[in-house]
């Protein structure tokens, strides 16, 4: 098997009194494009500061790439960092900024940094405090993909975008996917923004992980059933019940199972990535330990 | 060729939708044997989204014998999925809407005649998996 993206083992973060993150064992695998989702606050940027050596863990360990973050030039080349905001020299024109990347990494990709800004018809003398919020971001991940890393971590990359912008930053994400052998992470707290792109999901909430995995197995596993109203403990020992409510004599039940459903008394619906994160993200948030089953919940 | 697109409110996997568009397809004659369907770059320019998922449809579909992918040249058709005669089709068609009539003018609301036919085709379909 082939070194993880990112590995961490109880890793803490703590700034002052305030806990960022807790504890948290994760493993992300190479080759993914990967949702790191949860909510304003959840330890997204901390995680990503930490992953490219901005910030050193309180306690636990991280390593990416098989490597402890930021550890020397090598480690530094392979790991690719688009900070939130699109971060840019507004004073400096868009060749200074790529004369730049090409000073500063020693594998950048010139040939693919100048056709990418023709590509977006931006003429290279352009000041970068003179573009838009889209272009701005195109430049960034521009910058970013021709450092030609074996990782790229971007913080939040659309949030800022408006949605057309947004869908041609994911496009030529995905382009830069198709075309090279690079490992993606990228956080928002919009699962929504990283639906069709990402392929393996972690979903953090406070400081902890509250579901990891791969997105067609997420989608598959989980189920909306709806029926007459019964008691979520008398379900099979292999269905795990998520989130339940009960109006008149009808119960709808979000349980996760792998094996088929047989009892012909419910309706089974699928569920979206959308209601399944939230599903997580509300019991996390309600202090509920990850995956009990037979769940007692208040009708 | 095939054009596909995405609902991402039915809660179904991307690499399943894809799979299930090109079934379809097959099944309504739409691709035949031969054809070539777009390359994971094109699917990704236009519909944004990952180029693995792409893959993963296609490598789905080439075990189940449906496509074949020739190295440099594109995934192409060579399988067929059986059809049913479009006569055979429209008198089915012709007998559930007449159904559909009948249960409309009893008082059923679309909502009960939805779940009636969900729970009917689960059953059919249970049955023909036990059999």
């Amino acid at each position: 098997m082939t070194i993880a993206a990112l590995e961490t083992e109880g890793l803490t973060k703590r700034y002052g009194r305030r806990t960022a993150l807790s504890d948290t064992t994760m493993t992300i695998p190479a080759g993914r494009v990967v949702g790191l989702v949860g909510p304003n606050g959840a330890g997204k940027t901390t995680l990503l500061h930490l992953a490219v050596g901005l910030l050193e863990p309180t306690s636990g360990s991280i390593s990416v790439l098989g490597d402890r973050p930021g550890s020397g030039p090598e480690a530094l080349a392979r790991v690719g960092f688009l900070a939130q905001e699109s971060p840019l020299y507004s004073r400096l024109r868009i060749d200074d900024h790529l004369r730049a990347g090409a000073w500063l990494n020693p594998r950048w990709d010139a040939d693919f940094a100048n056709a990418r800004i023709a590509e977006l018809g931006l003429d290279p003398r352009q000041r970068a405090g003179t573009l838009s919020g889209g272009q701005r971001s195109q430049l960034a991940l521009t910058m970013a993909v021709a450092k030609r890393p074996d990782l790229l971590l971007l913080d939040e990359p659309v949030a800022a975008l408006d949605p057309l912008a947004r869908r041609e930053f994911l496009q030529t994400l995905m382009e830069v996917v198709a075309a090279q052998s690079v490992s993606i992470v990228l956080s928002s707290h919009l699962i929504s923004d990283l639906e069709r792109v990402c392929d393996y999901l972690v979903v953090l909430v406070g400081g902890r992980v509250a579901l990891s995995g791969d997105v067609d197995e997420i989608l598959a596993t989980h189920h909306l059933l709806s029926g007459p109203q019964r008691d979520p403990s008398s379900l099979p020992a292999s269905q795990t019940v998520l989130e339940a409510s009960h109006i008149g004599k009808q119960s709808t039940l979000l349980i996760r199972t792998t094996d088929p459903i047989l009892d012909p008394s419910w309706t089974v619906t699928p569920v979206t990535l959308d209601d399944i994160v939230l599903a997580y993200m509300k019991r996390a948030r309600d202090g509920v330990p990850n995956a009990p089953r037979g769940l007692a919940v208040a009708s | 060729m095939i054009e596909f697109h995405l609902d991402p409110s039915s809660g179904v996997a991307t690499y399943l939708q894809l799979v299930q568009q090109v079934r379809q397809a097959l099944r309504l004659g739409l691709l035949e044997p031969g054809d070539r369907l777009p390359t994971a770059q094109q699917v990704v320019t236009s519909l944004a989204i990952n180029p693995n998922t792409v893959l993963k449809a296609y490598r789905d579909l080439e075990r189940e014998g449906l496509v074949r992918a020739k190295p440099g040249l594109g995934t192409f058709v060579v399988g067929r999925l059986p059809r049913t005669d479009p006569q055979e089709q429209s008198r089915f068609r012709r007998s559930m809407t007449e159904w559909l009539r009948k249960a409309r003018a009893a008082g059923l609301s679309p909502d009960e005649i939805e779940a009636i036919y969900r729970t009917a085709a689960r059953d059919a379909l249970a049955e023909e998996d036990i059999a």
